[in-house]
């Protein structure tokens, strides 16, 4: 008697399970394109802000190349070509900052300019250290036009330490890693701008994930 | 018949209320009440879960033994919430993305199973739905009160963003009340959660006792 109650409580679960199991199958299904497209969409919209539309007529979402980061991170690179031409390359930088990792998009044109940077995600503490977000402030603005060597390595810092960059009141640990990340993007840049640059390079399979 | 359905939205909506009379589901509450829009996103999810989920047992409440209940009742909460995750993911975009980390919390959220448990398994479809849909109401009153006091206090504005949550229609709603440079930064951060909900839970006890009725105690027991 008790082995079958057992039996019956197992084929009751195992009967909700299959039935809800299939349920959410079918919802994947149904969503699943459009979630991809949204998070193309995404993307579009992120590169959009640090790739301007006058430098590339390809669709740089769909034109990436896959590299490794000085960290060994695999990082995707988008580019932005003209007639033939790389103009302009986009990929995600990371800055450790108050309260963990920073994530960045930077744009970088042919030269090893940047062309913007805008911040993805982040958690610093609302009111202080998100000033580095484009909606809060322009302070990320800043960053368009300059390189290594405008200003000089040694003054890509925040001014307390001795470098170009204005801290925000009541927040230096943020700006510092912003300052620190941009920097060292554009390192990576200057140290695999052969690869990037290179128009041939096998392009990576479109992601829809991230 | 009538009074059963207004005894279920009075006791959803104040009395019984899951945030500010039984203490429940303070996890998504102190999370997601930054702004006043957070907050009423998260309840709005919350109340499709619980709508759905209470439907749900209720139809299946006789064929559920009393032995597999809780893994029955977890799986179709579970199942409730992943189906409305994909969703807003695929369709309402702007506002997954800022309640998306915290929509799968809404499993872990115990007010839905405390209401499985101690209505829709026992009672029919309709008062069990009607529950559900009305305790999640008053849980979105709850976050969007709590919200909108912090973002007041807190940020200087009231329904930042609401145009991206609900369409462009409403604008109108999004307000700037003072500079955010005045706010009072801890409103927004977690301690400012935990102040402004248990003042909120005082305000209701003092309504209550102006109206003449007697304390009743929160907490798990009285819902059970």
């Amino acid at each position: 008697m008790k082995q079958q109650n057992m039996l019956t409580h197992g084929v009751i679960l195992g009967t909700f399970c299959l039935g809800f199991a299939l349920l959410l199958a079918v919802t994947d299904r149904v969503t699943a394109q459009d979630i991809a497209a949204r998070a193309i969409e995404d993307r579009q919209n992120s590169l959009s802000q640090v790739i301007p539309d006058s430098i590339h007529d390809n669709n740089p979402v769909t034109d990436s190349v896959a590299m490794k980061d000085g960290q060994g991170n695999e990082i995707t690179v988008y580019r932005a070509t003209k007639e033939g031409k790389v103009t302009g390359v986009a990929y995600e930088i990371f800055g450790s900052g108050y309260a963990g990792k920073m994530k960045l998009m930077l744009g970088v044109d042919a030269e090893g300019k940047v062309l913007g940077v805008r911040v993805l995600a982040h958690k610093e503490t609302p009111g202080l250290g998100d000033k580095i977000e484009v909606k809060k402030g322009d302070w990320i603005l800043r960053f368009a036009g300059l390189s290594i060597g405008n200003p000089p390595v040694e003054k890509w810092k925040v001014k307390k330490d001795g470098g170009q960059f204005d801290q925000f009141a009541g927040a230096t640990i943020t700006p510092r890693g912003v300052v620190r990340a941009i920097r060292e993007g554009l390192e990576f840049f200057a140290a695999n701008k052969a690869q990037m640059m290179d128009i041939s390079a096998p392009k990576e399979p479109i992601k829809g994930e991230h | 018949m009538a009074t059963e359905y207004k005894t279920i939205v009075r006791d959803g909506l104040w009395e019984n209320n899951g945030v500010l009379a039984m203490l429940l589901g303070l996890c998504p509450t102190m999370a997601m009440t930054t702004s006043a829009t957070n907050g009423l996103g998260m309840g709005l999810a919350t109340a499709v879960v619980m709508a759905a989920s209470s439907l749900l047992v209720s139809a299946f409440r006789s064929r559920i033994t009393q032995e597999v209940r809780i893994p029955v009742y977890i799986l179709i909460v579970a199942a409730m919430v992943t189906l409305v995750d994909l969703c807003m993911n695929a369709w309402m975009h702007e506002l997954y993305k800022v309640l998306g980390l915290f929509i799968a919390l809404i499993v872990s959220n115990c007010l839905p199973l405390a209401r499985l448990e101690a209505f829709a398994a026992k009672e029919p479809v309709l008062p069990s739905f009607m529950d559900g849909l009305f305790m999640g109401i008053g849980f979105t009153i709850a976050l969007t009160s709590i919200g909108a006091v912090r973002e007041i206090t807190g940020a200087g504005t009231l329904f930042a963003d609401a145009s991206l949550l609900l369409g462009p229609a409403f604008k109108f709603m999004e307000m700037k009340l003072m500079s955010p440079d005045k706010g009072v930064l801890m409103m927004i951060l977690p301690p400012g959660g935990f102040l402004v909900a248990g003042l909120l839970v005082v305000c209701k006890r003092i309504l209550d006792v102006r109206a003449g009725k007697a304390i009743q105690m929160g907490g798990a027991h009285s819902a059970a």
